[in-house]
């Protein structure tokens, strides 16, 4: 059986603020390590996405600047084609910036509010230019395991009932300081505030998303276990700077 | 003299006395901070007294060795550089410098031989420009840099643009034509601008990097064009929006010569006619700073002969290709702090023929950044194939040795929790009479520095002939 999987990066070059492209570095490495032939179209301002062509989609974060140039295009060219993806089952991942932009709102410090996707529905609210950023090493509980990685985000997001938590925040702010709640999932799209690059040094959430995008057309695939020795010491190496 | 300032001063050199004599590092930064407490006026009350007024230096990379060729620069023309070494750029840094030229009684000493030359923390500038009151502001490049200290790249733009608009009309702006957000200050300048930049299209690059960040016209919102790019986005620009371009540099580079890991030497054209400058230091990066240099050393109105022999008597700044002689083993340090400039420096070492042996450390401390998230946007690609060894080691080696892992190198790469421990063992796999590459971040350069001091490479940094 012939494994493959077409990944849609989106705004690859304005929405890549703390090194999120080493998730699709690591998809790339964890993929040919398998045997699985992996796709990455980049789809920049402009460009339409056809809901059929792809099993995941990646979105990564960016500056006030990046999120308010891609915004318009994110919502009037692609934004009918990702929600039908996402409702039939597409898996999807966006960190921090492109998180905020697949939830309904962001509302900014000052200025008006930009509209999201509405995929997660949840919101986001800057509390105002004097209050502090949430920065800083983050270790959350999933479901499947303990994610680790680097926050960095003015603003604050609030799940609404539609949407559930990715992680439990055991160390940082997570979506909102408050509420120990971290990210969003909906179906098979997952929204998160960690950078770190997240995938390289969480493996089993790699894993994860990779056996969701290859659920749509081959069905549940057991992924063959990798050498994550690596993977894993820095794994802990961000938990035990975490907790310094 | 004010009692406070008096009081102020004798409290500083205390502290810095104190810190030296309990080996607490340097004393670059402690003495400005307790002095600026007791007289937050300090600075500029100092600054006041610089016969030749001062420079100040900043942007992301480049500041320290710019400003050292400043400085050697002022010491050909027969003046007596004050100037703030060791990377120590914030204001409490500024402070101590100052301080340690001046008396008990507050005045500085040779007041009237004395030219400030100053690096500044970006993020420092408007307080460091009120403070100083420079004749010169010198600005290298914009990038991304620890987005957790610093904030985003374009709140920086922001602030250098308020401090030109309420700088004097007679404080000039020396400004890089090929970094768009760089030129764009010129708008904001109310005083005269120089500009320097490269002509010699030889030095581009095949393809983009990754480590780009103003690619969209701060006017209009267009994605600039690049007839040229050097590295990031520092290149020959055009928006095709609005009407902005780069600006025809008054000192440009029209030729570079780039020795693999050797000397570069340049053709300048400049408003005083054509030079040459011969570095002994390797990299586009470093034909950049020079270039800077002979800008600002026009700006402040020394002759273009002088302003050459200053930059060409500069050997490498503290940490930044500064080189050791251990056992018969060549060392050689490379700061890498942020994407832009390590891929600077991952070409420069690239270049340089045959096996590479590296020791690469990457600590998290506050002036490291905290996130490491960056290692993840630098092209360690270029020296996979190369490296005949490669160790890591710092707080977060395995955050490094994972990045390697995924560029290319072996997965099994030794990970060695202490500095001293890694670089003995980098040592002792190369050969006697062969090169190790250094490749820190900030704080672990200061600390594999004083270990290579340690083992007789050179004096610290506190030391350092001035």
């Amino acid at each position: 059986m012939n494994l493959s999987i077409r990944l849609a990066h989106l705004y690859p070059k304005l929405m890549n603020l703390y090194g999120d492209r080493g998730n699709i570095i690591c998809l790339r490495h964890r993929c040919r390590a398998r045997g699985i032939e992996l796709t990455v179209d980049e789809l920049d301002l402009g460009d339409r996405l056809d809901p059929q062509a792809y099993d995941l989609i990646f979105i990564g974060g960016g500056q006030d600047r990046e999120q308010r140039r891609i915004v318009r295009d994110l919502i009037d060219v692609k934004g009918e084609a990702i929600r039908q993806a996402v409702e039939e089952g597409v898996a999807a991942l966006a960190v921090c910036g492109g998180y905020q932009l697949f939830a309904r709102y962001y509302r900014p410090a000052v200025g008006e509010d930009l509209p999201g996707l509405g995929i997660f529905d949840a919101h986001t609210e800057h509390p105002g230019e004097n209050v502090a950023r949430c920065i800083g090493n983050v270790v959350a509980e999933w479901e499947g395991g303990t994610l680790a990685g680097f926050e960095n985000h003015g603003g604050r997001t609030y799940l609404g009932g539609g949407a559930r938590p990715l992680a439990t925040v055991r160390t940082g702010y997570g979506n909102n300081g408050v509420d120990k709640t971290e990210g969003a999932v909906y179906k098979n799209a997952h929204g998160t505030y960690l950078h770190g690059s997240l995938l390289p040094k969480n493996p089993r959430f790699a894993d994860h998303v990779l056996r969701l995008a290859l659920r749509l057309r081959h069905g549940d695939v057991e992924l063959a276990p990798i050498d994550d020795a690596l993977e894993d010491a820095a794994h802990a190496a961000a938990i035990r700077v975490a907790g310094r | 003299m004010s009692i406070r300032m008096v009081t102020a001063i004798a409290a500083g050199k205390l502290a810095g006395t104190a810190s030296r004599a309990f080996g607490r590092g340097g004393g670059t930064a402690l003495p400005g901070v307790v002095a600026e407490k007791v007289e937050p006026r300090l600075v500029e009350r100092l600054a006041a007294q610089l016969g030749h007024g001062s420079i100040i230096v900043t942007g992301t990379n480049g500041k320290t060795t710019t400003a050292h060729m400043l400085s050697s620069i002022a010491a050909k023309a027969g003046y007596r550089p004050l100037h703030n070494r060791s990377g120590s750029n914030l204001m409490r840094g500024v402070a101590t410098a100052l301080l340690d030229n001046a008396g008990l009684l507050g005045r500085l000493s040779d007041a009237e031989r004395r030219l400030g030359v100053f690096e500044v923390d970006e993020a420092t500038l408007p307080e460091a420009v009120r403070a100083i009151k420079p004749r010169v502001l010198l600005f290298t490049n914009l990038f991304r840099d620890q987005l957790d200290r610093y904030g985003e790249v374009d709140s920086i733009a922001a602030r250098w643009r308020s401090t030109l608009e309420a700088a004097p009309e007679s404080t000039m702006a020396v400004l890089n034509a090929d970094d768009p957000s760089v030129a764009a200050l010129r708008e904001s300048a109310r005083g005269p601008v120089i500009f320097y930049g490269v002509d010699d299209r030889s030095a581009a690059l095949a393809g983009p990097e990754h480590a780009a960040d103003s690619r969209w016209c701060a006017g209009c919102g267009s994605e600039y064009v690049y007839d040229t790019l050097f590295y990031g986005h520092v290149g020959h620009w055009r928006c095709p929006g609005c009407e902005k371009t780069r600006p025809q540099p008054d000192v440009s580079a029209t030729s570079i010569r780039l020795e693999p890991g050797g000397d570069t030497t340049l053709s300048v054209a400049t408003p005083q006619g054509e030079t040459s400058l011969s570095l002994r230091l390797s990299g586009l990066y470093n034909a950049y700073n020079a270039l800077a240099a002979l800008a600002g050393g026009l700006a402040l109105g020394f002759d273009v002969e002088t302003v050459r022999a200053g930059i060409e008597a500069v050997d490498a700044a503290f940490g930044r290709q500064e080189r050791f002689e251990i056992d018969g083993r060549r060392v050689q340090v490379f700061l890498g702090k942020n994407p832009a400039g390590l891929n600077q420096v991952l070409r420069t070492i690239a270049a340089v023929p045959g096996e590479k042996r590296l020791l690469l450390l990457l600590n998290d401390d506050i002036a490291d950044g905290r996130d490491v998230s960056w290692i993840w946007d630098a092209d360690f690609e270029l020296l996979a194939d190369g490296a005949a060894s490669t160790i890591v080691s710092g707080r977060r080696a395995e955050d490094m040795a994972l990045r390697l892992k995924y560029a290319g190198f072996p997965a099994d790469l030794p990970v060695v929790r202490g500095t001293d421990e890694a670089l003995a063992l980098a040592l002792r796999e190369t050969p006697p009479g062969e090169q190790l590459f250094v490749l820190p971040t900030y704080t672990a350069m200061l600390e594999v520095r004083g270990l290579l001091a340690k083992r007789g490479g050179a004096a610290p940094y506190w030391e350092a002939p001035s």
